[in-house]
């Protein structure tokens, strides 16, 4: 989704349409098909805040500006806190948000019962809910929608989007990148925007250009669908779980990552087990609920949970990875910014933090808000 | 189920260690570069394919294990 975002863009902000989009398997057939569609702006590094405020931003305009319904839903996100110091860092992130002009407020136990009572709010739980960081513009969204969306927006203007074509080759001469070998043939430019997620360090590879990622495979799961009962997003940091309810009814589950990293998409039972005991933690009452099934994407996580986003040591390549477990919330914003950065050949203020070189500076942009990160 | 190869314990479930993640070579810290040592500390290769890594057996020895792995299958150290 990240590729046919700065595609889109690069043909509606720029003008520019010469553009090919290539995509080893469908589109939205990785990361951007497997998340679980959660949209939020509640981060704790004010480059993290405004960052994915503009990202807020564009998916509320997005119907419209694709005309294509991605049904997105702000119904709000909770974040639940289970002990003291969970309830003060969320105190900070309101704080740090609330400067930054995004409503996000804590709540206590009452009125997290009052927005969802089957949360288990008792003083005898195993985790007690003793508040929570509540975020009223967050919500979900209808994910191969905004993928199918970007992708009409960008073909309708003109850019080429090759399904089923693999790259396997990188061409870079004197430092610079002159194209892209395929399966499916040989495309010969001068710019090339790496937007793999999980498999980012093997197309970087390809060119030559060592990154600071490693690759984890993140599960999610998805119940039978029921009657609407779950109008918010419910987080809890503690117990590694998210839970949302999608318009068609279904419970879907995501956890944080998996213990070690893997490129293989291959569910586990440990997890499973792992997630429907944190879930009834929280709801006890869904416990006759049937799992439908479990998948697992591939998050390319980067030492400080923040994404490596414009210009390598290799003329013309370009980077828009390290997203690990919230590329898909930032979609149209680091499209946005990616086209930019390509049309004009300057690094926006906006992702002016995120370049590959912090690493070797020592300017790591630590984003302890990433998804389901304990605190 | 994932095994791993303890040189000391035998094949083991995955659940039983912790993972420590890719073999990096370390620098002489008084001969390195700021820059180098950078590199040291946060560039990765992250393979689709074999990688040699450690794992710390947290429910079993306790010791540190050098274990080659499959990234794409998980198959380790000559485990299907």
């Amino acid at each position: 989704m990240h590729g046919l975002a700065a595609a889109y863009y690069l043909a509606a902000n720029h003008g520019i349409t010469d553009v090919a989009v290539l995509d080893k398997s469908y589109i939205g057939s990785g990361g951007s098909g497997r998340n679980t569609a959660i949209v939020r702006s509640n981060y704790l590094t004010p480059e993290g805040v405004a960052f994915y405020d503009r990202s807020v931003k564009l998916y509320e305009a997005l119907s419209a500006t694709l005309n294509f319904n991605v049904m997105f839903s702000q119904h709000g996100h909770m974040t639940l806190a289970h002990n003291d110091s969970s309830l003060r860092t969320m105190r900070w992130r309101a704080e740090v948000n609330k400067l930054q002009g995004i409503e996000s407020e804590v709540i206590d136990e009452r009125e997290v019962n009052r927005l969802v009572p089957q949360l288990d709010v008792s003083p005898h739980a195993r985790y007690p809910i003793l508040g929570a960081l509540y975020h009223a513009p967050g919500g979900i969204i209808r994910h191969d929608a905004v993928v199918w969306g970007y992708a009409r927006g960008a073909d309708a203007a003109g850019v080429h989007i090759h399904q089923n074509t693999e790259v396997t080759g990188i061409d870079v001469s004197r430092g610079k990148v002159t194209g892209v070998v395929t399966n499916r043939g040989r495309i010969a430019t001068g710019t090339v925007l790496n937007a793999t997620a999980g498999w980012s360090s093997t197309v970087a590879d390809l060119a030559g250009v060592p990154l600071p990622i490693e690759t984890f495979p993140l599960q999610a799961a998805v119940t039978e669908p029921v009657r609407p009962f779950l109008h918010t997003v419910i987080v809890s940091g503690s117990l590694h779980v998210y839970v949302s309810q999608t318009d068609r009814g279904e419970l879907v589950f995501g956890a944080s990552v998996d213990p070690f990293g893997s490129y293989s998409t291959r569910g586990s039972l440990e997890f499973i087990e792992g997630l429907a005991g944190h879930v009834l933690e929280l709801m006890p009452s869904l416990s006759k609920m049937r799992l439908l099934r479990q998948w697992a994407g591939l998050c390319d996580m980067t030492p400080d949970f923040s994404p490596i986003m414009g210009f390598t040591p290799v003329d013309g390549f370009l980077v828009d990875v390290g997203w690990g477990t919230y590329g898909f919330k930032a979609g149209p914003v680091s499209g946005e910014a990616m086209a930019e950065c390509i049309a004009t050949a300057r690094t926006p203020a906006i992702i002016d933090a995120f370049g590959l070189d912090r690493f070797e500076a020592g300017e790591l942009v630590g984003e302890k808000g990433a998804a389901s990160v304990g605190h | 189920m994932i095994l791993l190869p303890c040189p000391w314990c035998g094949p083991r479930n995955v659940g039983e260690f912790r993972y420590v993640g890719e073999t990096v070579s370390r620098p002489d810290p008084a001969a390195t570069t700021p820059e180098e040592w950078r590199r040291y500390l946060y560039m990765r290769r992250n393979p689709r394919g074999m990688l040699r890594e450690g794992w710390y057996h947290t429910m079993g020895c306790r010791r540190y294990v050098t274990v080659d792995r499959d990234t794409a299958t998980n198959a380790a150290g000559g485990q299907p």
